[in-house]
C-alpha cells in the first residue's frame, strides 16, 4: 500500500489554489504533475553538470554525457528493451512517431501500399501518416471501434494485407480510456510479417511495458505524461528497424565523417540524435521513471484504478450523463457529456471552482464525430489524487447541472 | 450611442456583482435570451471554428452601418457572443476598425480570449472587424 498523503508531499503544484478553491488536478491524461525529485533533478544539472555531450573531452563535458547515457539505460530497463542503443531520446512521442513515419517511408513505403492506424488514434498518430501517405501515394486504412470504444478485432485480419507496410496504434486511448489489445494484435500483424509501431503516450504512466514481451517493433512514449519535463520523449526501435531506416535530420551528433561530397552517419542511437538533445530534459526524465519505480507501477495502477471506480459510481447517479466510451479493459480516465450541456460551459465553471479537467476534441476529432458531439468533458486520475477530490468535483458538478440543466 | 458609451455601460453592469459566481450566472442568461442567427446564416460559411465551441456570424450592412447577428453552440460563449454584438453592430465600418474593445478585459472575462480556450471568440473579434473593413471598401467603391 502507499500512502497517497506521502506522495502529495511530494508535488509543490498541488498545493496551489485557484483564488479561494484548492487547486483539484484532473488533467492528468494532457499531463502529470512534476515531483521534486524532477524539478531538483533538472535544476541540478544545470546548477553542477550543464556542459555540451559526447564532444568535450573536458570533465564537466564527461559528467553530462554519462549522466546522458546513464538515463538511457533507465529507460532500456524501464521499457525492457534488449539493447541501450534501441532507445532513441526525441521531442515527445509526436516526434517519436514522426520520426518512424518520415525514416520508416522513407524507406519502406511505396505507391499503392497502405498504413494502417486505428479509429481512436490521437492526431499525432494520424497526421504524420496521412503526410507520408500523400508523398507516396499510398493509402491510409482504419480499423474502426464500436460503441462502447472497443477496436472491431473481427475486422483487423481483412485489413491486414500483403500491401500494409506498417500498423501504428494506439495502447492506451486518449480520449476514451480504452486499453487495446496490442499484444494480440502485434502477434496477428507479424503473422504477416507486418510490423507495429504502438503509441504508449497515455499507457506508460499506468501499465508495466515490456518490449520485448510485446514483440513491438517501435514503442513512442513522452516524458512529461510520467511525471517527467515536457519536451522529451523516447523512440523504441527494434534495432533491426533502426539500422535499416535512413536518419531524421540531419546535424552535429548523427555524423560520423562529413565532407562536401558525403556524409556517413554514425551508428545507433545516434544516427536518429541529430544536435544537441535536452540533456537536463533526459535526466528530468530517468528521475520520473526512479520515482515510478520507487513507487510500483502496480502500486500506482491500483490507486488509479481505485479512483476510477469510485468516481463512476458517484457520476452514475447524475440525469443526463452520457459515457463516451465503454471499454471492459481501461485506464483512469472517465470522458463523458451532459446531454443538455456544452462541454465548454461546464468545463468554465468547473476551472472557477478549482478543477483543472479537459473539456474539447482531445485531438481525437475522428472519435467526437463518431459519437456525434462537440467534445467531452474528461477526467483523468492520477496516484496522487484522492477520493476526496472526487467529492468535490462531483459538487461542482451538481452546480453545473443546477447553473445550466 | 459611441462604441466607448455602450462599453461603459456594460462595465457598470457587471460592476454589481461581487462574485464569479452570479457574473457567470448573468452571462448564461444572456447566452439563453440572445436572439438567434437566422438558420440560413448557420452554416459552414458563416462558422467561425474553435477547438472547444464555435460561433457562427453574420454581418450585413444597412444605411452606412454594419448589422451583427451571431449565435454559439455553448452558452457562455453566446453570452459573450451578445456582448460583443451590443458593442459593435448598428456602428459605421470605420468606427469599427478602428476601435480597440478593452471592456471584456475590464468586466473579468480576459481569459475567455485566451488562446488556450480556442471559443472562437478572438477570431470572432477579428472576424467582425474584417467584415467592417470589407464593407468599408464595398462604400468606396460605390
Amino acid at each position: 500500500m502507499i500512502n497517497v498523503e506521502h506522495i502529495r508531499n511530494d508535488f509543490p503544484i498541488l498545493k496551489t489554489h485557484i483564488s479561494k478553491y484548492p487547486l483539484v488536478y484532473f488533467d492528468n491524461a494532457a499531463t502529470t504533475q512534476k515531483p521534486i525529485s524532477v524539478i531538483n533533478r533538472i535544476s541540478d544539472y544545470y546548477s553542477n553538470e550543464n556542459s555540451n555531450i559526447h564532444r568535450g573531452a573536458h570533465y564537466l563535458s564527461q559528467k553530462a554525457t554519462e549522466a546522458y547515457e546513464n538515463a538511457r539505460k533507465t529507460l532500456q530497463k524501464f521499457l525492457n528493451a534488449e539493447n541501450s542503443h534501441e532507445i532513441i531520446f526525441t521531442r515527445g512521442t509526436t516526434e517519436s512517431i514522426n520520426l518512424v513515419a518520415s525514416s520508416f517511408a522513407k524507406k519502406f513505403l511505396n505507391q499503392d501500399d497502405e498504413v494502417l492506424i486505428s479509429a481512436m488514434e490521437h492526431h499525432s498518430n494520424i497526421v504524420p501518416w496521412q503526410l507520408v501517405c500523400e508523398e507516396k501515394s499510398a493509402h491510409l486504412k482504419v480499423i474502426p471501434m464500436d460503441e462502447n470504444g472497443e477496436l472491431i478485432m473481427d475486422k483487423l485480419d481483412s485489413l491486414l494485407t500483403e500491401k500494409t507496410k506498417i500498423f501504428a496504434i494506439t495502447h492506451v486511448s486518449n480520449s476514451l480510456g480504452t486499453i487495446n489489445p496490442i499484444k494480440e494484435i502485434i502477434k496477428k500483424a507479424h503473422a504477416k510479417n507486418i510490423p507495429v509501431l504502438i503509441d504508449g503516450a497515455q499507457a506508460v504512466s499506468h501499465l508495466k511495458v515490456d518490449v520485448q514481451e510485446l514483440d513491438c517493433d517501435f514503442y513512442c512514449m513522452s516524458a512529461h505524461k510520467i511525471y517527467g519535463p515536457m519536451g522529451v520523449g523516447v523512440l523504441y526501435g527494434k534495432e533491426k528497424w533502426l539500422e535499416k531506416m535512413p536518419p531524421y535530420q540531419g546535424g552535429g551528433e548523427m555524423i560520423k565523417d562529413v565532407t562536401f561530397e558525403k556524409t556517413t552517419f554514425n551508428e545507433l542511437p545516434f544516427k536518429f540524435e541529430a544536435g544537441t538533445p535536452n540533456v537536463a530534459g533526459v535526466l528530468g526524465l530517468e528521475a520520473a521513471i526512479q520515482f515510478v519505480q520507487k513507487t510500483g507501477i502496480e502500486n500506482i495502477a491500483n490507486v488509479e484504478d481505485e479512483l476510477l471506480h469510485y468516481a463512476y459510481g458517484k457520476l452514475q447517479k447524475f440525469e443526463k450523463i452520457r459515457f463516451i466510451g465503454n471499454a471492459k479493459n481501461r485506464a483512469s480516465l472517465i470522458s463523458f457529456v451532459f446531454e443538455d450541456i456544452h462541454p465548454y460551459d461546464a468545463g468554465t465553471i468547473l476551472d472557477k471552482l478549482g478543477i483543472a479537467v479537459r473539456t474539447g476534441h482531445h485531438c481525437a476529432q475522428p472519435v467526437m464525430d463518431f459519437f456525434g458531439i462537440p467534445g467531452t468533458i474528461r477526467a483523468s486520475f492520477s496516484v496522487y489524487n484522492t477520493k476526496e477530490e472526487i467529492d468535490i468535483f462531483i459538487k461542482a458538478l451538481e452546480k453545473v447541472r443546477e447553473m445550466f440543466g | 450611442m459611441t462604441i466607448k458609451e455602450i462599453e461603459q455601460e456594460i462595465i457598470s453592469e457587471f460592476e454589481m456583482f461581487d462574485d464569479w459566481l452570479d457574473k457567470y450566472n448573468y452571462i448564461i442568461e444572456l447566452g439563453k435570451s440572445v436572439q438567434e442567427i437566422a438558420p440560413q446564416y448557420k452554416e459552414q460559411q458563416y462558422l467561425i471554428k474553435g477547438c472547444q465551441s464555435q460561433v457562427w456570424l453574420h454581418a450585413k450592412l444597412d444605411e452606412g452601418k454594419v448589422v451583427f447577428t451571431a449565435d454559439s453552440d455553448a452558452l457562455i460563449t453566446k453570452g459573450i457572443v451578445h456582448l460583443l454584438i451590443r458593442v459593435l453592430t448598428n456602428q459605421t465600418p470605420d468606427y469599427i476598425i478602428n476601435t480597440e474593445l478593452d471592456f471584456i478585459e475590464k468586466i473579468g472575462l480576459k481569459e475567455h480570449l485566451s488562446p488556450t480556450r480556442s471559443n472562437g471568440l478572438v477570431n470572432m473579434i477579428k472576424q467582425m472587424k474584417l467584415y467592417a473593413l470589407a464593407f468599408k471598401t464595398k462604400m468606396q467603391n460605390q
